[in-house]
């Protein structure tokens, strides 16, 4: 019952000139995610450093999918030189993201540009 | 919409079906007159009781179904989530992200604490299989805040 998550990547440049790679997510965002925002995360190359995280096209979004963006920033913290931002939730999620704390290890924006425009 | 109405689904005890209640008590809501963003919170908390009831109530046992009631008045809309599980008798902790990122707390585990923050009264009630529930309240006065 649970649509199919599916995740794109593509490149951008940050304001700063910096290249950023952006995950693209679409359908939900749920325990049934874990494989493919992991095997995508994993797929990245170690020269990537600033990760942005597009929620633009996600349909559904429960605690369990959170919990995979966690994980996410988990293991981009232990890397120490990859940065995540996060781009594209509803105003409810970015309520939801803030209120359990993703904010505080992520940069939240509304939309692409100014999520580039902040990297 | 009539107070006093009430509207009942049953799941299946898998996960994803969370989606048919939240689409229902957000069709109830909305013709109750909350307003989107109270919607929201109200489909994200129906959600999160559905999937521990589907998870952790019913163990993803197929056998099992989860009980969805909605349950009007003039101002507050009530949903009781009931499982054949044992049910809740801790307090929704707040996640703590500092210890999520250091790996000393599970990622998950969040469930309890959105249901809490998200509507006006939340309670989990204990009892024998087919008994235990969690019961969600939002309430319109709350629009004129």
């Amino acid at each position: 019952m649970q649509a199919a998550t599916k995740v794109t990547e593509r490149t951008a440049t940050a304001a700063s000139g910096s290249p950023v790679t952006i995950l693209a997510f679409t359908g939900d965002i749920a325990s049934t995610s874990k494989d493919a925002i992991m095997e995508a995360y994993h797929g990245l190359g170690a020269s990537v450093t600033k990760v942005l995280l597009d929620f633009t096209s996600a349909d559904y979004i429960n605690s369990s999918g959170i919990a995979i963006i966690i994980q996410v920033l988990l293991e981009a913290s232990k890397s120490g030189t990859r940065s995540i931002g996060i781009f594209g939730l509803t105003p409810h999620f970015n309520k939801v993201f803030t209120m359990v704390g993703v904010a505080k290890y992520a940069t939240m924006s509304p939309d692409e540009a100014t999520a580039l425009a902040a990297l | 919409m009539k107070s006093g109405s009430s509207v009942e689904v049953r799941l299946p005890s898998e996960l994803g079906f969370e989606k048919v209640a939240l689409s229902t008590a957000a069709s109830v809501a909305t013709l109750m007159g909350f307003s989107a963003d109270r919607v929201e919170d109200l489909k994200t908390a129906v959600a999160e009781a559905c999937i521990n009831a589907i998870e952790h109530g019913n163990q993803l046992n197929d056998s099992l179904t989860v009980g969805v009631v909605l349950s009007t008045t003039d101002d507050e809309l009530e949903v009781r989530v009931i499982d054949d599980g044992c049910g809740v008798n801790e307090t929704p902790a707040s996640p703590d992200m500092d210890r999520k990122m250091l790996g000393e707390e599970d990622p998950r585990g969040m469930g309890m604490f959105l249901i809490q923050a998200l509507v006006d009264e939340a309670e989990w009630h204990q009892g024998p299989p087919g008994k235990s529930f969690v019961r969600l309240v939002i309430r319109l006065d709350k629009e004129k805040k």
